[in-house]
């Protein structure tokens, strides 16, 4: 109790210098918490984004499929199996026939993927229906915000779609873009035109052909598949799970500088305290006080900063991270940039991002900046081992 | 040697039968004339391929050898960044060498529909090598004066399935019996591209054309791409080796 009392006593007695400590090592406290708390959202959302708009529960590829092989898509496709063709029929699954085309925006070339799919689907989250509404004569056409973007496309503009058909005769009509949407999922969007399937197999003389079909999530994998692969959700979702690691490697590389700050103005402190106060050290030790108990003292000095930055940081930091867990942080706003060019950049950004923070990530934290906090101020203490009561009566060190 | 003299017999004959303009040619005969006009038992040409961007044109040179319509090598010469590059076609291979990574590549599947060098020509345009009638059923539409000068209109109609282009027409020069302009369509009737010839050259006996403007019609503003031959030798002796994929690396 002695030393609890001592070592508020010295706090306080420090006054300025204390808070300062305890205001880095709280910002640390709150920097580690909010950043991984971000990049848990982000992992969170990206993932989510993909499995609602593009991955669900998992696909059936024909067997040549291979997106990345764009050689082999020229072989890619055929008719679903039985099985899977119920699942079609029933709604659970979507299929997608994909074609490499060229169109000429404004005149001019450009290579896309030509993607058919069912106007009616209810598997992906992305404004299919959009092509079932329209009547004209020319192909409907859906791009996302990044194509029409890097096209200078909007809603009602027309094209020349040019593709070779399975017989590797070259065909060519009019598209028109029927609607734009703003997916956060740039892989369904740059380089790629969607179309009704039921369209695009006819213009490809590829009546009931696709290239993959992806079921509903809650789906159990069909066995009988005749030679089609099934890709489940975990594998389709492998590249992105792999970027975010790889993105995920240079987040401890900012927490040991940010900690590394923190403790280093403890450590500091602590020196520099030891130093100033050896007369009172020496007084307490003459006075009977064991090495052991002036160690604690300190330590517990240590102690004591980690909690006050613990209670600065739910103070200060708390309303902040409450906000970007639930209000959410405008990235797009923040990089000042609208959806299409995020996707022209291939990353999948919420335009506002929620942060996610668990029990584990609070607790963690909070050990390990307790920790490295008692450690620093228990290291200048030991020096206090080896000195003797008279020489530091004297003011001296050694 | 007799083969080549029986080539040339026949190219005059049928030229001289066809370049008395009064007389109205069968479609199959206009076609047949202009095969035997451009065609050559083998053949060695040196030429220029211009390609006209939207800022800017680059000129491509080249050599190439070919030997009848389905063997064929050309090695590009200039500018630096193109020179050393070769491609080989034999039959319905096509390899590409490139200098800068030491790496033959074989052309094929979707990379056929890209640009030959950036111009307006895919790979798919210079693989055909079929003979015309044997993919599409020729109709001589009429005749029409162009610059003064005759030219027979034909219209070719894919008779199989698997032809590039399904439609065509021609408008060949009644005396030159070259297709001084085709028009090349896509299934729906679009047009797709247009190959205009923009001067011809008497060669060993027969006309050949000198340069060529070659587009695709579907880019706006697009003023095509320009092959225009500098030197052209007829019949001359071609090592089977310079078809070899081991040709590539030399």
């Amino acid at each position: 109790m002695l030393t609890l009392k001592l070592a508020y006593k010295n706090l306080a007695g420090a006054g300025l210098r204390t808070w300062l400590n305890v205001f880095v090592t709280a910002l640390s406290f709150f920097l580690i918490i909010f950043m991984s708390g971000m990049y848990q959202g982000m992992e969170e959302h990206s993932l989510n984004v993909m499995i609602e708009t593009e991955i669900a529960g998992g696909a059936y590829w024909h067997p040549e499929y291979d997106p990345a092989d764009p050689i082999g898509l020229e072989d890619a496709h055929g008719r679903p199996p039985t099985p899977i063709a119920g699942l079609i029929s029933e709604g659970q699954a979507v299929p997608v026939l994909i074609s490499q085309a060229a169109i000429y925006p404004h005149g001019r070339i450009r290579p896309v993927l030509m993607k058919g799919t069912i106007p009616q689907q209810t598997v992906l989250d992305f404004p299919s229906s959009a092509l079932a509404d329209y009547e004209g004569s020319g192909i409907p056409v859906l791009i996302g915000a990044g194509m029409a973007k890097s096209n200078s496309l909007k809603e009602g503009d027309t094209f020349i779609i040019r593709w070779l058909d399975a017989n590797r005769t070259y065909d060519a009509q009019e598209g028109i873009v029927v609607a734009i949407m703003k997916t956060e999922n740039f892989q369904i969007d740059i380089g790629q035109i969607w179309v009704p399937i039921d369209r695009m197999q006819t213009m490809l003389s590829m009546p009931g052909e696709a290239t993959y079909v992806t079921y509903a999530q809650g789906l159990d994998a069909l066995s009988e598949i005749d030679g089609w692969i099934l890709r489940d959700a975990a594998y389709l979702n492998r590249h992105m799970v792999a970027a975010l690691d790889a993105d995920r490697q240079s987040l401890p590389i900012l927490y040991a500088i940010l900690l590394a700050l923190a403790a280093m103005g403890i450590f500091n402190s602590q020196v520099l305290t030891i130093f100033r106060r050896q007369r009172e050290i020496g007084t307490l030790m003459a006075l009977g006080m064991t090495r052991t108990k002036v160690v604690s003292l300190f330590t517990t000095e240590g102690g004591i900063n980690a909690f006050l930055a613990l209670i600065m940081t739910i103070v200060l930091g708390g309303p902040v991270l409450y906000w970007a867990a639930t209000s959410g942080i405008p990235m797009l706003k923040l990089y000042g940039m609208d959806e299409g060019e995020i996707a022209e950049y291939g990353l999948i950004m919420a335009p506002r991002l929620i942060s996610t923070y668990s029990v584990g990530l609070f607790v963690g934290t909070t050990i390990l900046v307790s920790m490295i906090v008692l450690i620093v101020s228990y290291l200048p203490s030991r020096r206090i081992a080896k000195m003797k009561p008279t020489d530091a009566l004297r003011g001296r060190i050694t | 040697m007799i083969k080549i003299l029986l080539n040339i017999t026949l190219l005059a004959l049928i030229v001289s039968v066809l370049s008395a303009q009064s007389v109205q040619p069968t479609a199959e005969e206009l076609i047949k004339a202009i095969d035997a006009n451009m065609s050559a038992e083998n053949q060695v040409i040196t030429s220029k391929m211009i390609v006209h961007g939207r800022r800017a044109s680059r000129t491509i040179e080249s050599r190439s050898w070919m030997v009848g319509n389905d063997m064929a090598f050309t090695e590009y010469l200039s500018p630096p960044r193109e020179a050393g590059t070769k491609m080989l076609k034999t039959k319905d291979k096509l390899w590409t060498y490139s200098p800068q990574t030491d790496r033959i590549i074989q052309i094929s599947g979707h990379m056929l529909r890209q640009s030959v060098m950036g111009s307006d020509m895919s790979y798919t345009d210079m693989m055909e090598d079929r003979p015309l009638l044997e993919m599409y059923d020729a109709t001589l539409e009429g005749s029409e004066m162009i610059d003064g000068r005759k030219h027979w209109i034909l219209y070719l109609d894919a008779k199989v399935d698997d032809v590039p282009y399904p439609k065509r027409r021609s408008w060949v020069d009644a005396e030159y019996l070259l297709p001084m302009k085709e028009e090349l369509y896509a299934k729906s009737g679009k047009l797709l591209k247009s190959a205009t010839i923009g001067e011809v050259m008497r060669v060993e006996g027969r006309w050949y054309p000198k340069s060529l403007n070659y587009k695709d019609e579907l880019k706006r503003n697009s003023k095509g791409t320009d092959w225009i031959i500098v030197t052209i030798e007829f019949d001359v002796d071609i090592p089977a080796s310079r078809f070899s994929k081991a040709a590539l690396r030399k």
